[in-house]
């Protein structure tokens, strides 16, 4: 297959957009959210460590809207920016806020909540770059290389976050337990390529849904194992399949906040 | 007459002690030092690395609004390194501590009661994007003056984490006025934007450097920092330089000096400005700033928030 823009078939090129839409918007949301919770994480430390982890996903989204602005899809900040919630392809997991509260008064963070979606979706996201590795496209398998680098010390990072808060106290045993139920019920379109399902498999841009889902229960398998629990079964389907631009009221607000500046003059330089 | 012997050997202690700041050897944290001083540290650090991360809420309220890709990411990385200021400093601090068996967490508690406080600058409330840039330009650029003034501090630890809070802070600077220059730059409502911020936040940027005599307020450490070569200029001298360095460029980005009858006298080679308003200042110190009980519950309300998570982690090492 070859990448110049022009030889791309139609449907190709349609595949191809779609499938880095929902790339872009989940590493794009899931930072937004870990950006609120800047300031605000168990220590000073972690505060340092996850913020770390917050640019890195930003950088990866950033990366992934630039492949959609080479392929004529507009300017990559307005991309991320001003594009409304239906048209967004993100996972609703990646949108969902971080606990009680607005981050500008005095909201009250779950981090139970936060190591498990952070950790579940760093896995789901290493699944999709191994696979990405060999992308079709590509210039999103030299994506999938760089970001996979840095992937690595972010699954490191909350697979021991999911560990220690599992072992330790009842309280956060249950915390945690709590969280892994709300995690999983928002975990139905992770791996879902919406309706462009037949068209990005056939493409080798990606391997397919049934694939990915199996390669991440094997991958969770030993960290579950290791604590006598088991993996939690990936729902067939959840209520709202974000990939198709079904979303929470929590991704509306999500948008409000973060283009808020940007609204004020989408033409101005900032 | 063991009175008396250990009452010589302390001072004895003192004068070598004394000896060795005058020599510029450096002070390290198992060293033997006089209480005046290992107090004057704990209050200087222990304010310096809580300003840091309180320092970090004001700019963290604009992290998610930032404007692009790329803002969005200098920002988040900005706040991160001042998160990261705090935390080496805290470690300084904690060293210090020892003695009296205090911890971090005391100092966090400190900081919740109001005896522990913070810079003023992070006292006020941000109202637009240029209040994000100004914070990155103007206020780290002051930060700037008054740490390299103590890089050769004479306590050893101190000294080692400005130089590299410093080069750090070097990069905040540039990347708010990265900010206030593409806003100078951009349309009249982004000009005003910023026009507005620095009126609003001249008053605090003066008052940071503190009175110029202790008659303004009752009370300086400025002449204890200095005896013990912890600093080397007078809060006077720091706000000079200040003004040198930034009254040049405000003007040249075509923005108004908030202060009308500001002007640099040749003669004496001084700055004559108009005195801030001090009460900010002894606001600011009872945490009676705009924004000082809004930030401090943030902060409160996150450590309750996550006390479970610091005792399941104390119950995993143990
Ligand atoms: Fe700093
Ligand atoms: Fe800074």
């Amino acid at each position: 297959m070859s990448n110049a823009e022009n030889v791309l078939s139609p449907e190709y090129k349609e595949a191809l957009k779609t499938l880095l839409f929902q790339l872009a918007d989940d590493d794009f949301l899931l930072s937004f959210r870990g950006s609120e919770w800047l300031g605000l994480a168990p220590h000073i430390e972690e505060d340092v460590a996850s913020s770390s982890i917050s640019q890195d996903t930003m950088g990866h989204a950033a990366m992934y809207y630039k492949l959609l602005e080479d392929l004529g899809e507009g300017n990559a900040d307005a991309l991320a920016h001003a594009r409304p919630a239906e048209e967004r392809k993100n996972s609703v997991l990646a949108e969902r806020v971080n606990g009680e509260g607005y981050y500008l008064e005095t909201p009250e963070y779950d981090w139970a909540y936060a190591v498990v979606r952070n950790f579940f979706y760093a896995q789901a996201k290493k699944v999709k770059i191994d696979s990405l590795r060999t992308s079709s496209y590509q210039p999103l398998a030299e994506t999938a290389v760089k970001v996979s680098m840095e992937l690595y010390y972010h699954l490191m990072h909350w697979k021991l976050w999911f560990t220690q808060l599992l072992s330790s106290t009842d309280e956060a045993k249950r915390r945690m337990n709590n969280a892994i139920e709300l995690v999983m019920k928002d975990f139905g379109d992770i791996f879902s390529y919406g309706n462009a399902k037949d068209a990005i498999e056939k493409e080798g841009l990606i391997a397919k849904e049934e694939e990915l889902k199996a390669n991440w229960t094997e991958r969770m398998k030993p960290v579950f194992e290791s604590l006598g629990m088991e993996v939690p079964a990936i729902p067939a389907a959840s209520e709202k399949n974000g990939r198709n631009g079904e979303h929470t009221e929590d991704l509306t607000e999500a948008l409000t906040t973060l283009s808020e500046v940007y609204r004020l003059d989408p033409a101005a330089a900032w | 007459m063991t009175n008396l012997a250990l009452a010589a050997t302390e001072e004895e202690k003192m004068e070598r002690f004394m000896e060795k700041i005058e020599k510029g050897i450096k002070i390290e944290a198992d060293d033997w030092m006089p209480e005046e001083y290992r107090t004057t540290l704990i209050k200087l650090i222990s304010m310096h690395g809580m300003s840091e991360i309180m320092g970090a809420l004001p700019e963290k309220e604009w992290v998610p609004k930032a404007p692009s890709l790329h803002r969005k990411l200098g920002i988040m990385a900005k706040v991160q390194d001042e998160m990261g200021h705090g935390q080496l400093l805290l470690r300084v601090a904690e060293d210090l501590l020892k003695p009296y068996g205090k911890t971090r967490g005391d100092l966090m508690q400190d900081l919740f009661t109001g005896k522990l406080k913070f810079h003023n600058v992070f006292h006020a409330e941000t109202r637009t994007w240029g209040d994000a840039g100004l914070i990155g330009w103007l206020v780290d650029g002051a930060a700037i003056i008054t740490q390299t003034d103590m890089l050769n501090a004479s306590y050893g630890p101190y000294a080692r984490a400005l130089h590299r809070i410093c080069a750090e802070e070097v990069f905040h600077a540039q990347h708010g006025e990265a900010i206030i220059m593409a806003l100078a730059e951009g349309t009249d409502e982004q000009r005003a934007m910023i026009q507005d911020a620095l009126n609003r936040w001249w008053n605090s940027l003066l008052v940071f450097f503190g009175p110029a005599a202790k008659e303004t307020l009752g009370t300086s450490k400025q002449d204890v920092t200095i005896k013990y070569k912890i600093r080397t200029k007078t809060n006077e001298q720091l706000r000079q330089d200040f003004f040198t360095k930034y009254v040049p460029r405000i003007l040249s980005l075509g923005l108004e000096l908030p202060d009308k009858t500001m002007h640099y006298n040749e003669e004496k080679e001084v700055w004559v400005y108009q005195e801030p308003d001090w009460s900010e200042l002894k606001a600011v110190a009872r945490n009676e700033g705009a924004r000082s009980q809004a930030r401090l519950n943030l902060r409160r309300t996150s450590y309750q928030t996550n006390a479970w998570v610091r005792d399941a982690l104390a119950a995993t090492i143990s």
